[in-house]
């Protein structure tokens, strides 16, 4: 895990129904905290990035990689973009074990690797995280904390250019919250990629992100450092949520992505 | 209210206290040994395994591709794909004629090349797939669409193609719900009597399926009728306990699987 220097630069504009997502966003080693009201669009503009959405217009480079410039007809399928992605329920293939999970990764990156090379690679990927005692359980034996361990040693796994997270802690009780975020903070760090968090509770922001992009039916209305937003909200929203004393109570609600907007293909 | 249920109920279950009654066991055996009983049966197994490989392996992409397409024909297609659901199995077998038979709107084309499908053992497998794939399709757009869709968007994140992408996560997922559905496809075929009848016709051996069987066998004695409707019966118990005891695993897997 060695710290890389890399840049995600994003500028789109998607029809989602009730409204158009019009962002233009740049994340540089710095992680950057998506907050907004729900339904302002936070998760939309994950899975835009993810290729998840269709756009109507719309340039994302990764480092030094084109991902998406539609005016040239360029646009990477998902499996391409090389994006570690963390849904708030972390994901995890439920027929398959943690290590199998972790194997999955491996089993879609070229070179391809045998089925023994792959498990034995994993195996190291859950030690390095102080997994490997769980390799063989089931998601569903596993407390929250330890899922979004395996989810982020799986997303690693897959050597991903920039990290995706939608709301990290939200699905995790307040105990396993602390543990978490402190897991986080310190992963991110040593990683180095361009990440974004998409999040409802100021303690994220305060232990993961070095900037806050603030979101308001679709558009960045203000993007800084947390003092500086805190200092000048550009909305009564952006007030409320980083004068919120840093609490463990937030009671967080996913932003309903539109149905039909999904895709896979 | 009491008196009301009753009588349905009775009226229910006297036809199979019937079946199973009526007779003796003596008269039983021997319709069993009818010599329309074996190639029947042989018959009635070959076609309607058949018919539910062939739905499935045809069944499960067009599922999946189904339950993903925004496209909105998509939709009316899934209508589409129920109606022979609800159509009499009589239409069915007019409308595979009026298609596939000699005269018919294909058959020129196909007998030109040589094939001429109609009132062949082919037939019974067309008329079994025609009314019988609706079951399985059902089931499957409905477990494919119920998949979490987060699970697929951090797969392919991970960079699994589409292939891996159904193969390693989609189909296991939808695994269960995928084996009701060709249960009940497999009864389907099984009991397919009037578009068989119509398209592949009654030929001892040949067409001759065990509904078909019963229905020649009704002319003949009613004990061999009787007899060959209880293999079915008991055929269709063996299926319904199976599917009960399987959506039971179902629940405690699903309420193991999801926290």
């Amino acid at each position: 895990m060695s710290a890389t220097s890399s840049h995600l630069s994003v500028s789109i504009d998607a029809e989602l129904g009730p409204f158009s997502l019009q962002a233009t966003l740049e994340v540089g080693a710095e992680p950057m905290a998506l907050v907004g009201p729900n339904g302002s669009g936070k998760t939309s503009l994950l899975l835009a990035i993810l290729g998840l959405i269709k756009l109507e217009r719309g340039r994302i480079v990764l480092g030094d990689e084109v991902l998406v410039d539609k005016d040239r007809g360029i646009e990477r399928p998902t499996e391409d973009r090389h994006l570690a992605y963390l849904p708030q329920d972390f994901g995890l293939f439920p027929h398959l074990t943690a290590i199998e999970n972790v194997a999955f990764a491996l089993a879609c990156s070229s070179p391809p690797k045998n089925r023994k090379e792959r498990r034995a690679q994993a195996m190291t990927w859950l030690d390095r995280f102080g997994l490997g005692s769980l390799a063989n359980r089931n998601p569903a034996q596993l407390s929250g904390g330890e899922r979004q361990r395996i989810a982020l040693a799986r997303a690693l796994a897959s050597s991903p250019k920039a990290i995706l997270l939608d709301e990290p802690t939200a699905s995790l009780d307040i105990e396993a919250r602390v543990e978490v975020r402190a897991f986080l903070a310190e992963s991110i760090r040593s990683l180095g990629l361009p990440t974004i968090l998409v999040t409802h509770d100021v303690m994220d922001v305060e232990a993961l992100a070095g900037r806050v992009a603030v979101l308001e039916k679709g558009r960045v209305v203000g993007c800084g450092l947390p003092a500086d937003i805190r200092k000048s909200p550009p909305t009564p929203f952006a007030s409320k949520f980083l004068s919120t004393p840093a609490s463990e109570g937030v009671v967080s609600i996913p932003d309903p992505v539109i149905d039909g907007q999904f895709r896979h293909n | 209210m009491v008196g009301l249920g009753g009588t349905l109920l009775l009226f229910l279950v006297l036809p199979f206290v019937a079946l199973l009654l009526d007779g003796g066991p003596d008269s039983i055996l021997r319709g069993l040994g009818c010599a329309l009983t074996w190639p029947a049966m042989r018959l009635s197994l070959g076609t309607s395994l058949t018919s539910v490989g062939l739905v499935v392996l045809g069944g499960t992409p067009l599922a999946w591709w189904l339950a993903r397409s925004r496209w909105r024909s998509a939709r009316w297609l899934e209508i589409l794909l129920q109606l022979p659901v609800v159509i009499p199995p009589a239409v069915g077998g007019i409308a595979l004629l009026l298609a596939f038979g000699r005269r018919g709107l294909f058959g020129g084309v196909l007998e030109r090349l040589g094939w001429s499908p109609a009132f062949s053992s082919i037939a019974v497998v067309m008329a079994q797939v025609f009314v019988s794939a609706p079951f399985y399709m059902q089931a499957a757009v409905q477990a494919f669409g119920r998949l979490d869709r987060n699970l697929l968007a951090v797969g392919r994140s991970l960079g699994a193609s589409p292939p891996r992408l159904f193969f390693r996560v989609a189909l296991p997922l939808a695994r269960p719900w995928l084996i009701g559905g060709a249960a009940m496809t497999w009864a389907r075929a099984l009991g397919e009597f009037g578009a068989t009848l119509m398209f592949a016709g009654n030929m001892t051996g040949k067409t001759q399926t065990l509904p078909l069987a019963i229905y020649t066998a009704l002319e003949l004695d009613i004990h061999t009728a009787q007899a060959l409707s209880l293999l079915l019966v008991a055929f269709a118990f063996a299926l319904l306990l199976f599917l009960r005891r399987f959506n039971r695993n179902l629940e405690v897997s699903r309420k193991t699987a999801m926290p």
